[in-house]
């Protein structure tokens, strides 16, 4: 089963700011491009992160706050934040 | 309520350290407020799904009469795989496990929402679809949370961070002073398979409200340190699985793929077919354990649960820390109280309860292991390996003596591992593990 129709069973509310910024896609284009093969493309288990060749963007809808790209990102350079109260992905079993 | 309201205690984060700390607060007549940044609790929270009695029994004698319980495990079983075979090991017992079963499993949007209502129920106050966005801080003492809400400031004499892993207030509040590195996390991903009862009951061979467990080691994993799960619910499976974040970052496997993967496996197919996927669940697990916890207390704050690396992987212990850590840090904040001095030496006595019980003893016990998986993965691929050789060269029966079959297989378990390495590894293993 594909990861796109996975993620659309899930409930979400949807908050219109999103929770995700990438600090420095300088970082992502040059140092772990270079390092690491920016991992937060691979590990990110909704697929939020995506490279287009010039910077990571983050499709902070999908996120299924799993906190998994604050210890995964080498550098540091995703400022994740917990979505406003009561936004963002709502698990009915869990 | 009124803004700038102030209580004996308010807890971040309703879960089971979260609850367990506000029941037992609000049952000894603490004003409490319980925080919860999902609109309900358990809808952020994500486990494999089994869950202990004897802890949650601590607080609700009579839980298994009430609680959302999926099935009472009745057997445990460990599969050690290769691609396409396994070694198996199990246990089963028929004995009556009494009011209190030892082991069930949950579904954590049902279950945090029963447990949070027992906890309302016992007198605390429970804010849901609220985020605590700050700490405030008042000459060096933790006095109440800035919410998202607007004039959203509460204080309190006493704050317990049960937020989970990954703390942001354990942070702010200057007991995680660094940045948790990614050998001290695991990322697991999981899916929700419905089936009829009777068919989990027939296949997994149990019968009605009864469960099973199966970890699955080895080729599973994908050379990354971790494990695969299939436990029993009502009328679904929690399959998943999950590894070490270093490992995930320097494999690049997909969690999703790597998820597909367990599913298709041989052994595990037929135990899922037939099943529809209801709800695909990822989150990050503390493993860092004992030497990656944070500082427990500090003035007029205390930290329970995954935001405190209250996780005991190797044994799939987790909540079960978290509910006994709940407890006494509620324990010694109703002291405190009665006192009337919340300092960072009144709430001293939370490190020596959690020193006198199961939680920081065997966390103590496994210190080294974080590290040991983290820089070993490959055992993971070739003892299972070497245990499924040894054991299908044994079962087949094609005509060659035993001790002509016992030599060739020492032969090719020492031309896999040389028997200086089995003896380093042994030793290795017994030393985290002793």
């Amino acid at each position: 089963m594909k990861l796109e129709e996975k993620l659309f069973l899930l409930t979400y509310k949807h908050d219109k700011q999103s929770h995700i910024t990438i600090r420095d896609n300088n970082i992502c284009l040059t140092k772990c491009g270079d390092q690491w093969g920016r991992p937060c493309t691979t590990f990110c288990p909704a697929n939020v992160y995506s490279w287009d060749g010039e910077k990571t963007t983050a499709s902070y809808e999908n996120c299924v706050e799993c906190t998994s790209c604050l210890t995964g990102c080498p550098y540091h350079n995703i400022d994740w934040r917990l979505p406003r109260g009561g936004y963002g992905v709502q698990y009915r079993n869990g | 309520m009124s803004t700038g309201e102030k209580f004996d205690a308010i807890v971040v984060g309703a879960g089971p350290a979260g609850s367990a700390a506000a029941y037992t607060m609000a049952k000894a007549g603490l004003s409490v407020v319980l925080i919860e940044r999902g609109e309900y609790p358990g809808a952020k929270n994500v486990m494999g799904g089994v869950m202990y009695g004897r802890m949650l029994a601590d607080l609700i004698p009579t839980f298994a009469a009430e609680a959302p319980i999926e099935r009472v495990i009745v057997e445990e079983r460990l599969w050690i795989t290769t691609d396409d075979s396994a070694v198996t090991l199990g246990h089963k017992t028929a004995a009556a496990h009494g009011d209190i079963p030892n082991a069930f499993t949950v579904l954590r949007a049902k279950f945090d929402r029963w447990f949070a209502s027992k906890a309302e129920e016992a007198g605390a106050f429970l804010i849901p679809a609220t985020v605590v966005e700050d700490l405030i801080v008042r000459d060096g003492k933790v006095a109440g949370v800035r919410t998202g809400r607007p004039d959203g400031d509460l204080y309190a004499d006493a704050v317990v961070l049960c937020d989970g892993v990954h703390s942001f207030l354990a942070k702010k509040a200057g007991l995680q002073t660094r940045e948790i590195a990614p050998h001290e996390v695991a990322l697991a991903v999981k899916e929700i398979i419905t089936l009829p009862p009777e068919v989990i009951q027939e296949r997994f061979n149990v019968g009605e409200g009864e469960g099973v467990t199966i970890e699955l080691y080895g080729a599973v994993t994908q050379e990354m340190g971790g494990y695969a799960f299939i436990y029993t619910n009502r009328d679904s499976l929690s399959v998943g699985v999950g590894a070490l974040m270093s490992h995930f970052m320097r494999t690049k496997v997909t969690p999703n793929g790597l998820l597909e993967r367990v599913k298709q496996h041989p052994l595990v197919r037929p135990l899922l077919a037939g099943g529809q996927v209801a709800e695909y669940l990822a989150h990050a697990i503390p493993e860092g354990g004992y030497r990656a916890m944070p500082r427990l207390y500090g003035d007029g704050v205390l930290v329970a649960g995954d935001a405190a690396m209250m996780v005991n992987g190797l044994h799939r212990e987790g909540s079960n820390l978290a509910m006994t850590a709940g407890r006494l840090a509620g324990e010694t904040v109703i002291e405190a109280n009665r006192r009337g001095d919340v300092s960072t030496a009144s709430l001293a006595s939370y490190r020596r309860r959690l020193e006198e019980s199961f939680v920081l003893k065997d966390l103590r016990k496994y210190q080294h292991l974080p590290e040991f998986v983290d820089r070993h993965p490959e055992l993971l691929r070739i003892y299972p390996g070497l245990v499924n050789l040894a054991v299908h060269e044994m079962l087949t029966v094609d005509g060659m003596p035993k001790r002509d079959k016992q030599r060739k297989i020492w032969k090719a378990i020492t031309r896999r591992r040389p028997l200086w390495r089995l003896i380093g590894d042994a030793y290795r293993a017994w030393k985290v593990m002793r």
